[in-house]
């Protein structure tokens, strides 16, 4: 369909920036350069990127612009190509990726080359994982993000960020070695690992068991569910803005779109049988953590927890496997993309000012910082799911979706949306509002013109995909259908051949 | 009559008598020239290396057979004497600076290791047990030697003495079962014993067993690797980055070739004690590791968990399994130079130093040289997208194709593990305020380092050509 490999040209643009950077000297100029070139190769890969929602044929639930080269030898693949559930997740990245530079154009001051670099390597990988259409080429991606992560972390995060860099890069480590395995069992299994050829295998039941769960390890642990989100926090509050929004952003996202990727579509009579077990952990998830944003200290922390509860919404959804909760996944992950980052950034904004994350160090900041006070509000509402932004579109989807499925488990998580609305007010209210009483409150600016640029265009999704949600669900519904249908025909076979016997 | 007068071709052993004279002919120059001729000596001895690999691309295609089906040029040994080949020659260039401040520049140390390296070879190609003995003393009695070089050194001495006993030690279980193997089959040709393996009952496993032991430690996996990381510390630290590549892969030949061609009717017996080694040498070598300062002894422990992970794909025991212990080795090797090549850079004014905690800040004082080592630890760590991952990857899916998932979740397992103390290695190097800064690093360090480094990182580009090879060398053997 195109003649020039459009998608490897996205996922590969950043590196060429990235090795620009790295041939720049290291001095005042080098570093000026380094900043610039970060931010327009982003932008132009954003521009490519935008191309490619242009060309794309939302009517077709087929993979597009396809590529495919000899790689590893026999089966394996380079395989690329986007179709309505990848494609979303694609523009959330690009479009995040120069927010995120601009994000650090200040804060980041020491070892600003290396920096930059780590972020366009982690925007190419982050591209391809979510292009990659062999299961090999996937894991590749899947994991070498690991590597730029740990070390922004590690290098420009806060006081205990080796502890919370190795506790990221072993946890999600040690989730993804047993998915490795389990892709190995399927290429012998089926003699490929080519993507869109596996989404139509029907695995035997033992094996769909056994790798369902090894992939459950490497997206549990990536999205995070509870029990195992633990890392989530720790690397959050120690990463710096950028890296937290990225984390959020993107990161987290790659466990629900390995879950819509892999796990239901290649394994969906596992999935029926284990969905409960999803259900328990996104309940919990919802609750237990959403009680636990209640009682943070740490402004960062708090919004990490929130990100647990609501991607807790995300599997429920996804598992309910209804036509409104894969929707409504999707949606909120896109939707919590936006949101949740912009909540990093506005956290980021203070802690520039003040050099502090702790609630207590605030209040009243609504005398000084008008603007501010605004944009936060905004995403204070956004993320409690107030209807008219977008996150309230993902939220009630999920649970009308998951309700038609299982109207208990709807009901225990619509009480996260209250518990939400308590954190989240209550965060706002005691960093926003109050009397301006701390004296060292007193000079703090509102925010400038680089942090309106940054802010403003997610303040704007936030609203358009709050009012109108159609964009996003049109460009997946063709490719969420055939999911859907696939599956149930997966599933009634297996059913069919039970009442059979 | 005629056939005892005939002259056996000399066209497969051709690699292995120009290293042969050569040697010869450069250790009467430097008997000659005396310290002298040691930098001529030095690069006279790569370049022998190098020919005799040309050579090795060069001989005629197929399966070459001589001296009575004793010695074998195959795919097989072809991709693995290169791979020995590369590794001898680059621990000699990258032992020419450190002789230069350490200590005293001897000739012999070059024209050894090349005496070592056709060891080497004889033992890649030996298809009989004798062939196989002769070939692996060859290799060992230099490395003794070696290990010792630095005389006036107590560690370098204890070094030599405990490895030369050990090894004595190892050949002696090793002679004892090949005469028990001999006994019960009645012949030392591999394609005899193959022959007659399965009909020969326990007696014969004993023999294996005591075979497999001598192998087990000359490619230091547990439990026979005790003398791994004495001899790493206490041998002069080129000693030990030629310890660490070249030997290991000649090691890791001979148990392949002898397992696989030797004993194939009776895998399900060896099989056992390969998945023991394999998991006890990943383990070992992972916990073991964590608590090391040493940088050498780390890369001990570090060379034994990679052995591990390399008798997997021996232990799956099919021609998948032995393509990835033949890509594992092979990027075993660049992984293992590239980190010596900055082990042997660490050196300030008062001299060289050896813990990890001398990296500190590296990323800031010698940025270049902290990439390309943190690059090579993930891919020793198993990291997409570098090449440890594809060497970790060929090996699990032998692994998974077999039916051994006990050992491919452990493995992994254990890899994860591992990545701890490589981590903590970056850590250092990229988090912690900088030490003081090292020396300048040597040309050929920097040229290894870079080879290395570039061959890590971009392997995932172009993969095709050394899986295929290392694919039809695997063939060969089956």
């Amino acid at each position: 369909m195109t003649s020039w490999p459009i998608l490897s040209v996205v996922t590969f643009l950043p590196l060429a920036g990235a090795l620009f950077i790295a041939l720049q000297r290291d001095d005042e100029a080098g570093v000026r350069n380094a900043r610039w070139a970060a931010l327009w190769t982003t932008l132009v890969t954003f521009a490519v990127s935008l191309i490619l929602l242009w060309r794309f044929d939302p009517s077709s639930p087929e993979f597009q612009f396809l590529e495919k080269r000899p790689w590893l030898g026999g089966a394996i693949t380079y395989a690329m190509g986007v179709d309505g559930i990848s494609l979303p997740f694609v523009i959330l990245t690009t479009a995040l990726m120069p927010i995120s530079i601009l994000a650090s154009w200040e804060a980041i001051q020491s070892r600003v080359r290396a920096y930059m670099i780590a972020f366009l390597v982690l925007e190419t990988l982050l591209v391809g994982t979510f292009c990659a259409l062999d299961l090999v080429l996937f894991y590749l991606f899947f994991e070498g993000g690991l590597i730029p992560m740990f070390l922004i972390i590690g290098v420009w995060g806060g006081p205990r960020r080796v502890y919370a860099s190795f506790k990221f890069f072993l946890y999600t480590l040690l989730g993804s070695v047993l998915m490795l395995l389990a892709i190995m069992a399927m290429y012998w299994q089926a003699g490929t690992t080519d993507i869109p050829t596996l989404l139509h295998y029907s695995f035997p039941r033992t094996l769909q068991i056994w790798a369902w769960f090894a992939f459950l390890a490497s997206f549990a642990v990536k999205l995070p569910m509870w029990p195992v989100h633990t890392w989530l926090p720790d690397a959050h509050v120690e990463a710096p803005t950028a890296g937290s929004v990225i984390l959020a952003a993107i990161l987290l996202k790659l466990g629900g779109y390995g879950f819509l990727r892999f796990s239901l579509p290649m394994f969906p009579q596992a999935s029926v049988e284990l969905a409960p077990l999803i259900y328990a952990l996104s309940i919990v998830a919802i609750v237990y953590t959403s009680l636990v944003a209640l009682m943070q200290e740490d402004m960062k922390k708090l919004v990490a927890y929130s990100s647990v509860a609501h991607m807790g919404f995300v599997t429920m959804g996804l598992f309910a496997m209804t036509a409104q909760g894969v929707a409504g996944g999707i949606f909120q992950m896109i939707s919590h993309g936006i949101v949740s980052a912009a909540l990093f950034l506005c956290v980021g904004v203070v802690y520039d000012r003040m050099h502090t994350r702790a609630i207590a160090a605030y209040g009243g900041l609504v005398n000084r910082m008008p603007l501010y006070a605004f944009v936060f509000m905004v995403f204070t509402l956004a993320n409690i799911g107030l209807p008219g932004t977008s996150g309230f579109i993902g939220e009630f989807l999920t649970l009308i979706g998951t309700f038609r499925i299982n109207n208990w488990v709807a009901t225990l998580a619509t009480l996260g949306t209250i518990l939400s609305a308590a954190y989240a007010l209550w965060l706002y209210r005691k960093v926003i509002f109050g009397k301006l009483e701390k004296a060292s409150l007193f000079n703090i600016t509102d925010i400038g013109w680089r942090e309106i640029v940054v802010l403003a265009p997610l303040v704007i999704l936030t609203i358009v995909f709050g009012i109108y949600p159609q964009p996003v669900l049109d460009i997946s519904a063709a490719s969420v259908a055939q999911l859907l249908d696939n599956f149930q025909h997966a599933v009634g076979n297996v059913q069919a051949a039970a009442l059979a016997r | 009559m005629n056939a005892a007068l005939t002259i056996p071709a000399v066209v497969p052993l051709l690699p292995e008598l120009v290293l042969g004279l050569g040697a010869m002919a450069l250790l009467m120059v430097g008997v000659y020239a005396g310290e002298r001729a040691v930098r001529f000596i030095d690069g006279a001895s790569i370049a022998l290396l190098l020919l005799a690999g040309l050579i090795v691309l060069a001989l005629p295609a197929g399966k070459l057979v001589t001296f009575g089906d004793s010695f074998v040029v195959d795919g097989f040994a072809r991709f693995l004497k290169i791979l020995a080949i590369l590794g001898s020659a680059a621990a000699i260039a990258m032992s020419i600076d450190y002789a230069k401040h350490e200590g005293p520049q001897r000739f012999e140390h070059s024209v050894l290791v090349v005496l070592s390296t056709l060891g080497m070879l004889m033992l890649i190609s030996a298809a009989d047990l004798i062939a196989l003995y002769l070939g692996l003393e060859l290799m060992s009695l230099p490395l003794y030697v070696v290990a010792a070089s630095q005389r006036s050194s107590l560690r370098s001495t204890e070094a030599g003495l405990k490895y030369f006993v050990l090894g004595a030690l190892s050949s002696g279980m090793l002679l004892y079962g090949a005469s028990l193997v001999y006994g019960f089959t009645g012949t030392v040709n591999f394609a005899g014993i193959a022959q007659s393996a399965a009909a020969a009952g326990p007696g014969l496993i004993f023999g294996l067993v005591f075979l497999f032991a001598g192998f087990c430690f000359k490619v230091s996996a547990v439990p026979f690797h005790m003398w791994t990381p004495d001899v790493y510390e206490g041998a002069p630290t080129p000693v030990t980055a030629f310890f660490a590549a070249a030997p290991k892969v000649a090691g890791m030949a001979m148990f392949v070739r002898v397992a696989v061609a030797a004993f194939p009717g009776i895998t399900a017996q060896w099989r056992e004690i390969l998945v023991f080694v394999s998991i006890a040498s990943m383990l070992l070598g992972a916990f073991a590791a964590i608590g090391q300062r040493n940088f050498k002894r780390l890369m001990a422990y570090s060379s034994i968990g990679h052995m591990g992970f390399a008798l997997i794909g021996l232990a799956a025991g099919t021609s998948d399994g032995v393509q990835g212990v033949l890509v594992y080795m092979a990027i075993y090797l660049t992984m293992t130079l590239g980190v010596f090549a900055v082990i042997l850079s660490m050196r300030r004014s008062e001299g060289m130093v050896e813990s990890i905690d001398q990296l500190a800040g590296l990323a800031r004082t010698h940025p270049t040289m902290a990439f390309f080592l943190a690059m090579l630890l993930f891919s020793m760590a198993g990291v997409p997208p570098l090449a440890g991952f594809f060497a970790k990857f060929y090996v699990f899916l032998a692994a998974i194709h077999a039916g051994l998932y006990a050992l491919a979740v452990i493995g992994v397992l254990a890899s994860v593990v591992g990545a701890y103390y490589y981590l903590a290695i970056v850590k250092i190097m990229y988090f912690d305020e900088p030490a003081e800064g090292f020396a300048a690093m040597p040309y050929e360090l920097k040229v290894v380092l870079a080879v290395c480094g570039l061959f890590n990182i971009l392997f995932f580009l172009y993969p095709g050509p050394l899986v295929g090879v290392a694919s039809a060398a695997a063939h060969s053997l089956f």
